[in-house]
């Protein structure tokens, strides 16, 4: 992404790579949802595109959706939808579906964790 | 990656794009804390001071559209922002990374605020006394839409920003009871992690006990 704060099209609409959808299959899906790519040798149907690909080879490693977003330079909105294609289709897997309320025992964890920072 | 809103922001750990880019196997689940406060307040450089690799940025830029719109007083040589979100990560454990997703503080961009606040820890309110007015709209918009999130006041604190006492922010802000307020320099570590822990003691103390 340019850091300038000019405006750069994209010659391809978000909502083309997502097939005119604006909201995931899963409503587990997050920004902060963790994946990764299931098997890698699983290859993916010949009609994926490239965004696929792209997200899935991002994945090759355990990632949130929002850092791939990022680093393929896509809307969080658009890797969320492909994302969770790739989940239906097996060939993505959540690590922590997101949105569920944080327990107690997470908070304590992250608290002891930040202390052990400051 | 340019950076152009905060060049104090970056982490000082050195993690390079391509280093560090991955979690660690071991990490089982993640958790996120909403930085929220108004435009140019300094989300990013918080974010930056405490981030674990270099703050991201997801969406597109702002245009110059929002000129006359977004309000610059103030605030320098700041040239450039963005509708996007920016974010860093903290892998405070093993088990477990904490996300810090900059959420921007103008109303018509707060639909993209509603669905990242389900299941968060909370939300750090960053705010800058020199405009502490800039902050109604944040605080409003999270009292009235996401209730159930707790919040947690941060003072930026700028060179020449007046003192207030956290008392009388309270009551300037007309702060619900109880919400914390502390004060921090948003480009020192140790000090915005500090807000950190002060908003997640907050959350956990007011946790509902499930069963």
């Amino acid at each position: 992404m340019s850091g300038t704060g000019e405006y750069r099209d994209r010659p391809v609409r978000p909502y083309v790579l997502t097939g005119g959808r604006a909201v995931p299959t899963r409503n587990t899906i997050r920004p902060d949802t963790l994946v990764i790519a299931a098997s890698p040798g699983m290859p993916l149907p010949v009609s994926a595109g490239r965004t696929e690909r792209a997200l899935l080879g991002m994945c090759r490693s355990l990632l949130s959706l929002a850092e791939a977003a990022a680093y393929l330079e896509l809307p969080v909105s658009v890797v969320m939808v492909v994302a969770s294609d790739l989940v239906d289709s097996g060939h993505l897997l959540v690590r922590t579906p997101g949105g569920a309320p944080v327990s107690r025992e997470v908070l304590q964890e992250l608290l002891h964790g930040l202390r052990k920072l400051a | 990656m340019a950076y152009a809103s905060s060049p104090d922001g970056a982490p000082e750990n050195g993690a390079s794009e391509t280093c560090g880019r991955y979690l660690a196997e071991t990490v089982q689940r993640s958790a996120k804390i909403l930085v929220v406060g108004a435009f140019g307040v300094g989300k990013t450089t918080l974010i930056g001071s405490v981030s674990e690799i270099t703050p991201l940025r997801t969406e597109e830029a702002m245009t110059t559209a929002s000129v006359g719109v977004d309000d610059l007083a103030g605030l320098g040589d700041k040239k450039a922002t963005t509708v996007a979100m920016d974010f860093g990560r903290i892998t405070v454990s093993p088990r477990l990374v904490l996300y810090l997703f900059g959420m921007p503080g103008q109303r018509r961009f707060w639909d993209l605020w509603e669905g990242l606040a389900e299941g968060a820890v909370g939300a750090l309110v960053l705010a800058d006394t020199r405009r502490l007015e800039q902050s109604f709209e944040v605080l409003d918009q999270l009292e009235t839409h996401t209730a159930e999130l707790p919040f947690a006041l941060a003072i930026n604190q700028f060179p020449n920003s007046p003192w207030c006492s956290e008392d009388e922010l309270a009551d300037a802000l007309d702060l619900p009871p109880r919400t914390p307020v502390t004060s921090c320099d948003a480009r020192d570590r140790a000090g915005s992690v500090k807000a950190l822990i002060t908003l997640v003691e907050h959350a956990l103390a007011n946790q509902k006990v499930p069963s």
